[in-house]
């Protein structure tokens, strides 16, 4: 299958991505070329065989519930596009 | 002096213990360097004098040069700019973090500092980590030192060509899909991608993280050996950091290499090599068959479907992992916006390049609802498969060996048009990440218009010691790894 411009519109809302009407369609053509190369995955018979999240099995580890990290939130917050009273500052999100 | 820019890091640890040189001065050395070449060569894209000057005469003073347990100390070393580095701007190759200074030291950073090596610069890259010659980095493409008409390979393709031009005498880089190999390879320089799980990823920007390991580029496998004794360790701020005993890389460089069977996977000798880079792998495995190693055919049967499972897995992981450039906490924010969701997509469209946006964009597809199975859990699947071919193979062999690319250096511009035609230079590389193995290139001669071919050794997961043994062996035997670009 391949994608159409209104699907392209969708993924990249999805990824807060804005692509302006002139990148979309060379966008949509990009991105279907790509698909069409993963296409021959689907002919490959996987039946039993259990997915591969990861190269090593590892199981989380688990720490004591305790404070292991210094304040530092002076230093973070230094690189914040903008920040007040050590808080973040965004556009109005509620009226 | 200025013999000490061709000198292994053993040589450089040996002057500096006998007070031939100081880190200052060798610090120097490699700056003065910089300054004369890296323009024509674009391979650093931070260099802070004053910074290095100042690590250098904290090692002097330290006492940790000479010391048996810090051999690399004072000696400069310079870094893939995706490890976040203190006080020094860490950029990824993006606009998204152009100015962004880091707050925190990478643990891979941290521990060279234990170390007491001496912080050189900060190396361009493609964008965030993705590509495969350069030319994707905000920052402009680097250079070839062979030929500065074509790519040096990417995505650490500032630290190939910063230790190729003899700007460093070592580099840190990083591989999710050859990142490592296929620089090293296009450069002429000896890099190893651990098994995954080995070096630390804090503080390296992520990109696909089931696949992202860091690993050395430098001038020999003897050298990578003694990069990796201070880069590899458990570090409990990595959630897939592996808890193993300490091992000493080096200790099995010497081993003869009598009987060592060789695997070679019909899949990687088949049509899609160029000749001269065949002819070079051949000449190499000939050489090996005299160091005493015997060759044997092995099979691979899914690694054609590598390229196509890691177009799934690392977008999806990407696009995931990149969700965090959202304009509040830190990097590019758009001037102007309407609200909150068009500032966040405002701010990624603009302080993104293409190549980002494309995986960002296939990674959401591919996970998105209603096509999760069919693509993202089928390409786990296949995963499964490649991994599995490996593990029957090395039943048979203690190394795979192969090209680590399937052509030498290509132009810039080359590969522009079509994104697939450039996935396919990592169709060698792609197979090891899959599986976490460790992958390493080595220089084995050189192919059309006189660039270097590297040799891909694969290992059998933890099987460092005994590839940087396999490659230091031949490195002893013949000088391809000891040779430099003319004009520098």
């Amino acid at each position: 299958m391949s994608l159409t411009l209104d699907d392209v519109r969708r993924i990249a809302r999805l990824a807060r991505l804005d692509v302006s009407a002139a990148e979309a369609e060379k966008t949509r053509d990009q991105l279907n070329g790509i698909l069409s190369f993963i296409e021959q995955l689907q002919s490959v018979d996987t039946t039993g065989i259990e997915p591969m999240a990861h190269a090593v099995d590892v199981v989380q580890r688990l720490r004591p519930d305790a404070v292991a990290e210094a304040d530092r939130r002076d230093a973070f917050q230094a690189v914040a596009p903008e920040t007040e009273a050590g808080l973040y500052l965004v556009p109005k999100v509620i009226e | 002096m200025s013999d000490l820019i061709n000198a292994s890091l053993k040589e450089l640890s040996a002057a500096l213990a006998q007070k031939r040189v100081s880190a200052v001065e060798l610090a120097t050395l490699f700056l003065d360097r910089i300054e004369q070449l890296n323009a024509a060569l674009n391979a650093f894209v931070t260099v802070d004098r004053e910074k290095t000057l100042a690590m250098a005469r904290a090692a002097d003073a330290s006492g940790k040069v000479g010391a048996s347990d810090t051999p690399l100390a004072g000696i400069p070393l310079a870094h893939k700019d995706i490890f976040c580095t203190e006080g020094w701007r860490t950029t990824c190759g993006s606009k998204m973090l152009a100015n962004f200074v880091s707050p925190y030291d990478a643990t891979v950073v941290e521990r060279f500092k234990a170390a007491g090596m001496v912080t050189l610069g900060k190396l361009n890259m493609d964008e965030f980590a993705m590509g495969s010659s350069n030319e994707t980095s905000f920052f402009g493409p680097v250079k070839n030192p062979w030929d500065t008409t074509r790519v040096p390979g990417g995505s650490s393709g500032g630290s190939a060509a910063a230790v190729a031009a003899r700007l460093a005498p070592a580099a840190t880089g990083t591989d999710t899909g050859g990142s490592i190999r296929q620089p090293a390879a296009l450069c002429g320089l000896s890099g190893l991608k651990p098994t995954y799980g080995v070096v630390s990823r804090y503080g390296m920007i992520a990109f696909a993280s089931s696949l992202d390991q860091g690993g050395p580029m430098a001038k020999s496998a003897e050298d990578c050996a003694l990069l990796l004794n201070a880069m590899a360790g458990f570090d409990s701020r990595d959630s897939t950091s592996l808890e193993r005993p300490a091992e000493d890389y080096a200790r099995d460089l010497d081993k003869p290499l009598d009987g060592l069977r060789i695997g070679l996977p019909r899949e990687f000798f088949g049509a899609g090599m160029d000749a001269d880079v065949r002819a070079a792998v051949e000449a190499a495995l000939a050489e090996y068959r005299k160091l005493g190693a015997t060759t044997v055919e092995v099979s691979l049967p899914n690694s054609g479907l590598s390229v196509a499972a890691y177009y799934v897995i690392a977008p999806a992981e990407a696009s995931s992992n990149l969700s965090r450039f959202d304009g509040v906490r830190y990097g590019y924010r758009a001037p102007d916006y309407a609200d909150l969701n068009d500032m966040y997509a405002k701010s990624r469209a603009q302080g993104f390049g293409e190549e980002v946006k494309r995986r960002i964009l296939i990674g959401t597809y591919v996970l998105s609802h209603g096509y999760y199975d069919a693509y993202y859990l089928q390409a786990q699947k296949v995963r499964r498969l490649i991994a599995d071919d490996f593990a029957a193979a090395f039943r048979q062999c203690d190394v795979i060996m192969g090209p680590t690319a399937p052509s030498v250096a290509f132009r810039f511009g080359e590969k522009g048009a079509d994104p697939v035609q450039m996935y396919l230079s990592d169709i060698y590389t792609i197979a090891v990440n899959l599986a976490g193995l460790p992958g390493m290139s080595i220089p084995c001669g050189f192919g059309a218009a006189d660039m270097p071919v590297g040799l891909q050794i694969v290992g059998p997961w933890f099987a460092e010691a005994k590839m940087l043994n396999v490659a230091h062996r031949y490195q002893q035997a013949t000088d391809w790894h000891a040779q430099m670009p003319a004009g520098l």
